[in-house]
C-alpha cells in the first residue's frame, strides 16, 4: 500500500509518500513562504528522488483540517487536483489527530495546540493504547476551536500527565505555565509541528479501514464560520 | 504530409466568485463552458464575501472541471494544454483554481499555462468574431476593473487608460445598494432605466486631469448618493427609474467618448468592448451607434461571455501556449497583477 501525504494546514509544508510501514520519502520546511510555491516543487523532488510512479499511490492522504483557510485550502485543492488527474482516493486526517499521531506509543496523553488567534485554539485530546500488537489512537477530548484556558480546564480535569505541541505551544507557554495543574511537557523539535509522515502513516491506518472519499467530495474540515457568517449569525441573534 | 494536431485547451477559473471551466479548439472554438455561480450566497451579504467565495470554488472544482470535460466529449490525455487565471483577482479565490490546475498539469505532465483575467475578457471577442484580429482597441469593464486598452498584437497590450478609483461596475453596484435594488446592480439597474427618463437628472461626468483616457466614477456615485440624499431631506419622492437611467446614461457617455476618441487617435477601425457591464443593453446600444457613426467595426462578446468564464481564459491560454509560455509548479496567484505582466 502507497500513500502520498500532504500537509500545509499551518506555516509547514509538507510532503510525504509511505509504502507498508516504510517512510520512502518525507520534505518538510517551516519557513515563511507561500505554500503555493513550495508544496508542487517539494512534490515534484521527492518523485524525482525515489522514482515515484503516480500511478502507483493508492491514495493521497491529506491533512484536512483545522488550519489556516488559505493554507488548507492550498493542499486541499492540490490533493483534489491529483485526486481527479490520477483516479485516486483522498484519505482525510484531521490536522490535529496528524499532529498527535507523531507522538504515536506516549503513555501521556497527547494535546495538540494550534494557534487561532483571538485567545483561541485549534485542540483536541489524543492516547494510544496497544491493541493486537498494533498502536490504537483513542480521541479523549474531539477536535474544538476553544479559548485555551478551556483546553487547559478539560487536560486538568483528566489529571493525568500531558504532552503539548504545535505553533500554539510556545504561543500560551506562559497561561499554562500559570494554569495548568497537572504535570505537562512540550514534544521536541523533530515532532512538534505538522508532518506529512504522520498524515501518511495515520493515512494508511485509515485507508484500511476504508476510510476514503473521492477527490470531488473533500472539503477542508475548518472548525470556523467566516468572519461574515458568524457577524451575520450574531446579528441575527441580536434582533431576535 | 503531417496532419496539424487540433489544440485543446482545458480552462480554469476562480478568480471572483465564479468556479468556471471550459475545453476549447484551436482558441477559437468552445467545445465545453461550464460556471457554478455562487451569486445567490453573495446576495444575502451585498457584494462578495472573500472567504465564502474561496470555500465554495472548493466545494465545487473538481466537478466543474470534469463537467467541462464530459461535456466537450474528451478526457484528461485529450488536452494539450492546462490554462488558469492566477490574476488578478481575490487571492484566496485564485488559489483554488491555480493549485488544482498545477495538481493535474503535475500528475499528467500536461504543460501548465498562467493566464490573466483581463487579457482573457479581451479574449472573450475571439470566440464568436471569427474574423476579429489584433490590431483593435478594447474597453473592458467589469466589478473590478475598467481598462482602455490598445490589443496590439495576441498577448501584448497596453493599458492607455484606466480608473482613477472606482470600476465602472462597482459604480454599478454601489448605486444598485443605494436605490435599494441589491447586489449585483448591473443587470438590475439596466433593466429598471428602461422604464426611466435618462435626462430626468443631470449628474455629472467627470474629467480626469491630464489624462485623456482615464475615468473616474467615485464622483458620479457620490453625485447619486447626495442627490437621494437631498430627496430625502425635502421629503421628495424618488423615482428609481429615472435615477437609473440617468446614472447609467452618465457612467455610459463617459465610456463611449473616452474610448470612441481613443480609436480615433491611435487610428484602429475596429473596437471591441469586454466584461461583465459589457453585457449592458443600453451601453452596447450606445457603442453600436457610435462606432457606426465613426465608421468603425463594433464588437462584443454575447453576455455569457461577458461575466466570467473560463472559455476566454482557454482562448487567451491558446494564444500564450502558440506563442510557447509554460508556467512552472511554482506558480503562484497574483492578486493585482498587471495587463502584459508575468
Amino acid at each position: 500500500m502507497k500513500i502520498l501525504a500532504l500537509d500545509s494546514s499551518g506555516l509547514v509544508a509538507s510532503v510525504a509518500v509511505v509504502e507498508d510501514d516504510v517512510l520512502l520519502a518525507e520534505y518538510t520546511v517551516n519557513y515563511k513562504k507561500t505554500h503555493s510555491q513550495t508544496l508542487l516543487p517539494m512534490l515534484d523532488e521527492i518523485r524525482h528522488m525515489i522514482d515515484l510512479d503516480l500511478d502507483s499511490i493508492d491514495a493521497i492522504a491529506i491533512a484536512a483540517g483545522p488550519g489556516s483557510f488559505t493554507g488548507l485550502r492550498i493542499g486541499a485543492a492540490t490533493a483534489k487536483g491529483l485526486g481527479l488527474a490520477l483516479n485516486k482516493p483522498l484519505v482525510e486526517v484531521s490536522t490535529l489527530e496528524g499532529l498527535a499521531y507523531q507522538l504515536c506509543g506516549t503513555d501521556r496523553l497527547v494535546c495538540p495546540l494550534m494557534d487561532a488567534r483571538r485567545n483561541q485554539v485549534y485542540s483536541g485530546i489524543y492516547s494510544f493504547r496497544p491493541v493486537a500488537g498494533e498502536w490504537q489512537m483513542d480521541v479523549v477530548k474531539e477536535q474544538c476551536a476553544v479559548d485555551i484556558s478551556a483546553m487547559i480546564e478539560a487536560c486538568n480535569e483528566l489529571g493525568r500527565e500531558v504532552i503539548f505541541l504545535g505553533d500554539g505551544a510556545p504561543v500560551y507557554a506562559g497561561k499554562l505555565a500559570e494554569k495548568m495543574t497537572v504535570p505537562y511537557t512540550f514534544a521536541p523539535a523533530h515532532c512538534n509541528r505538522q508532518s506529512a509522515a504522520s498524515v501518511a502513516s495515520l493515512g494508511a491506518v485509515y485507508y484500511a479501514q476504508g476510510r476514503v472519499v473521492s477527490a470531488a467530495e473533500h472539503q477542508p474540515e475548518y472548525l470556523r464560520l467566516s468572519q461574515a457568517e458568524r457577524e451575520r449569525a450574531q446579528a441575527e441573534r441580536g434582533t431576535t | 504530409m503531417s496532419e496539424t494536431k487540433d489544440v485543446l485547451i482545458l480552462a480554469i477559473e476562480s478568480s471572483c466568485d465564479e468556479t468556471a471551466a471550459s475545453v476549447v479548439k484551436n482558441g477559437r472554438e468552445v467545445l465545453s463552458n461550464v460556471i457554478a455561480s455562487q451569486i445567490d450566497l453573495h446576495t444575502l451579504y451585498g457584494g462578495v464575501v472573500p472567504e465564502i467565495a474561496s470555500r465554495k470554488h472548493i466545494e465545487k472544482i473538481n466537478q466543474v472541471i470534469q463537467e467541462a470535460l464530459d461535456k466537450a466529449g474528451v478526457m484528461l490525455s485529450d488536452i494539450t494544454a492546462i490554462a488558469v487565471t492566477y490574476g488578478p483577482g481575490l487571492v484566496g479565490a485564485l488559489l483554488v483554481g491555480v493549485s488544482a490546475a498545477k495538481a493535474i498539469s503535475f500528475a499528467t505532465g500536461i504543460p501548465l499555462i498562467g493566464v490573466h483575467h483581463i487579457e482573457g475578457h479581451i479574449s472573450a471577442n475571439f470566440i464568436e468574431n471569427k474574423e476579429l484580429e489584433p490590431p483593435f482597441i478594447c474597453l473592458v469593464a467589469s466589478g473590478g476593473h475598467s481598462h482602455l486598452v490598445v490589443v496590439k498584437d495576441y498577448g501584448e497590450y497596453e493599458i492607455v487608460g484606466r480608473t482613477r478609483d472606482d470600476a465602472a461596475g462597482e459604480a454599478f453596484d454601489k448605486v444598485a445598494r443605494a436605490i435599494g435594488l441589491g447586489y449585483p446592480g448591473g443587470p438590475k439597474i439596466d433593466k429598471l432605466a428602461k422604464e426611466g427618463n435618462p435626462d430626468a437628472i443631470h449628474f455629472p461626468r467627470a474629467k480626469v486631469g491630464e489624462s485623456e483616457y482615464d475615468f473616474s466614477f467615485s464622483g458620479l456615485k457620490s453625485a447619486v448618493l447626495n442627490y437621494l440624499n437631498g430627496c430625502q431631506m425635502k421629503g421628495e419622492d424618488i423615482c428609481k427609474a429615472d435615477v437609473a437611467a440617468s446614472f447609467q446614461k452618465a457612467v455610459i457617455e463617459v465610456l463611449v467618448e473616452h474610448s470612441l476618441h481613443a480609436v480615433k487617435e491611435f487610428g484602429y477601425d475596429k473596437f471591441a468592448i469586454a466584461g461583465g457591464v459589457a453585457s449592458n443593453s443600453s451601453l452596447r446600444a450606445a457603442f453600436e451607434e457610435a462606432c457606426s457613426r465613426q465608421g468603425v467595426t463594433f464588437y462584443h462578446p454575447s453576455p455569457v461571455y461577458c461575466t466570467d468564464n473560463a472559455a476566454m481564459i482557454g482562448v487567451a491560454g491558446y494564444y500564450e501556449y502558440i506563442k510557447g509560455v509554460r508556467s512552472g509548479y511554482d506558480l503562484n496567484a497574483v492578486p493585482n497583477l498587471k495587463l502584459g505582466e508575468r
